[in-house]
């Protein structure tokens, strides 16, 4: 079974992160000075207003494209490139139309050249897609296709699982339901955690550590342990005050 | 809502019964096919030709046997859709059959009988299926070749930016040339008459192929790639099996183009150059004034091209059968 494979979680950190792009011809700062430290199997969420560079700390930790300058280790390996132990899950599913549901899922196995149809088919009825498997994903509704591109993570077992605002584009109702089964996911798995997302009262749920950031170019402000306990309620005083805090970090401290 | 139900029963019947008598004559169509046939088949055998036709009696056996396969097929229920173009094909054939061969309306020998069309097949077949067999042979082959190149040649195109520096120009120089124009040039260049067309018509397929193919490349959403990278892909799986299952429906529209380009190349070759198949076929015939063997592989040729095509297609819905809707031949 997938859900009782122990995973060694993967510890995380990252010193002087610099990174910008060329826009029109001028240098944008868009990370300036990144320390973090991410302990194994820690869930921290990244808060911060839109634009701040979060998504692309993800990419940079991810290995999708290497930093303008700093330094940053999987366990005390410094990240060169992508490498299967850190998946990482977008916002849009982006799975592949030509591919059935099965064969999305199985994409990480293609790569590395494993194929092993039973965690395949033990990660899609993780997901509660079993009897979708030869479905075309034209034909999945949102949530199911975003499940599918979770399942797709899992079947890989990531020591680090790379969350960029994955539950962003889903209808409210659909995204309860996945904050839930993310939330499980992490505590059975054990795998470490890192999601960007824009919702105080997601990443206060799901979190066991809360990093919030400055407007661009991005900088900690804030670095919040959520010490409340495993089974969150929305409405719990604690979370409401920790996200009264957090909104003010953030400037918006009339708006909540 | 308690109102809805009371009137769907108070006018249901009503409007049940309409549809019934209605539509009565079209499901009347499909045994009108046959019969018309038949009327063909008695007018091409009672009605005297107006000259010595060969085949009449062939030609009037030939309409009969349709005529009572499309009886049968309108006894099994198979003729529905198709029973209009089926009337529609026997009236046609009846109307040429009478102007033609009863009453001679049209100048001879450029407009021939339907009975001079079949025997061209009754007395040439042998000599008109060697010339399909020698034209497909021509076509599969430069064809293949120009598809597998232009393939090639578009992913180069898509994926590296040396091989676009150095090979856009020269697609952009040659592309655009009607490779019809460079058949002289290949044929005093390359020997054999027969290499010479192949390599003209790999060009005419390979051209489209390769522009198509590099534009879906070159469209492929870079997202697609992040998903193979991040768990570890490289090169060979990103090109293999995700930049090119992703291109492929523009792929397709390239090979759709490029068989088109191959037909026309095909014939011009045959008619100037190679010393059989169709075109050459057609070229002879016209030499000898025998405009009714034009026709014939006219229509053998066309045969095969739209045969091409739908095998095309055919191919194209099964590998595309992922996609949402398409459009079908």
């Amino acid at each position: 079974m997938v859900s009782k494979t122990t995973t060694v979680p993967l510890g995380l950190r990252v010193e002087g992160l610099n990174h910008g792009y060329m826009i029109g011809g001028t240098y944008t700062s868009v990370l300036e000075n990144i320390d973090l430290t991410v302990a194994p199997g820690e869930f921290v969420a990244l808060l911060g207003p839109s634009g701040c560079g979060k998504s692309t700390l993800l990419r940079l930790v991810a290995g999708l494209e290497p930093p303008r300058s700093g330094r940053m280790f999987a366990d005390e390996t410094p990240i060169t490139g992508p490498g299967p132990d850190r998946i990482v899950m977008f916002q849009d599913p982006t799975l592949y139309p030509w591919r059935t549901v099965r064969r999305n899922v199985a994409l990480g196995h293609d790569i590395a050249g494993r194929p092993n149809d039973a965690v395949i088919s033990d990660a899609i009825a993780l997901v509660g897609l079993s009897g979708f498997e030869n479905a075309w994903p034209h034909q999945l509704s949102g949530g199911m296709a975003q499940r599918v591109a979770l399942a797709r993570a899992l079947v890989n077992d990531p020591r680090l699982l790379i969350l960029d605002e994955p539950l962003g584009k889903l209808d409210s109702l659909t995204r309860l339901t996945m904050q839930t089964e993310l939330s499980r996911l992490w505590r059975d798995r054990g795998f470490t955690a890192l999601m960007v997302t824009h919702d105080v009262e997601e990443a206060l749920l799901l979190a066991s550590r809360v990093i919030v950031f400055s407007p661009r170019p991005a900088r900690v402000i804030a670095d919040l342990p959520i010490t409340l306990p495993p089974h969150r309620h929305r409405d719990d005083p604690r979370l409401l005050g920790l996200r009264k805090d957090i909104l003010m970090q953030l400037g918006h401290s009339e708006d909540w | 809502m308690t109102a809805a139900p009371t009137s769907v029963a108070f006018d249901g019947p009503a409007r049940r019964s309409a549809p019934v008598t209605r539509p009565s004559w079209r499901s009347l169509l499909p045994w009108a096919a046959g019969p018309v046939w038949i009327i063909a088949a008695c007018v091409t055998w009672r009605w005297p030709d107006a000259d010595d036709f060969p085949d009449t009696t062939l030609l009037a056996g030939l309409f009969l046997a349709g005529g009572l396969v499309l009886l049968l097929a309108a006894a099994l229920h198979r003729l529905s859709a198709r029973a209009p173009w089926a009337i529609a094909l026997g009236v046609g054939l009846a109307a040429w059959e009478i102007a033609q061969a009863k009453l001679l309306w049209l100048p001879r020998p450029f407009f021939g009988t339907p009975q001079d069309l079949l025997d061209v097949f009754v007395t040439d077949w042998r000599k008109l299926g060697d010339s399909l067999l020698h034209s497909l042979a021509l076509l599969v082959v430069g064809y293949t070749i120009g598809s597998l190149v232009g393939i090639a040649v578009g992913v180069g195109l898509g994926r590296s930016v040396r091989f676009r520096y150095w090979v856009q120009p020269v697609i952009r120089l040659i592309g655009p040339l009607p490779p019809v124009a460079l058949l002289p040039l290949a044929f005093v260049l390359i020997p054999s008459s027969r290499v010479a067309s192949e390599a003209l018509m790999s060009l005419a397929a390979g051209f489209p192929v390769a522009i198509l193919t590099w534009s879906g490349i070159a469209a492929v959403d870079p997202a697609y790639y992040d998903v193979a990278r991040t768990m570890g892909a490289r090169g060979r799986f990103l090109v293999l099996r995700v930049a090119l299952p992703a291109a492929t429906p523009q792929i397709f529209v390239g090979l759709f183009m490029g068989l088109g380009a191959s037909f026309a190349m095909l014939v011009v070759a045959e008619m100037l150059g190679v010393k059989s198949g169709l075109g050459f076929y057609m070229q002879w015939a016209q030499g000898w004034a025998a405009y009714p063997n034009m026709y014939a592989a006219l229509l053998v040729m066309s045969v095969m091209c739209t045969g091409l095509m739908t095998l095309l297609f055919r191919v194209r819905d099964h590998v595309l059968k992922w996609q949402k809707d398409g459009l079908k031949w």
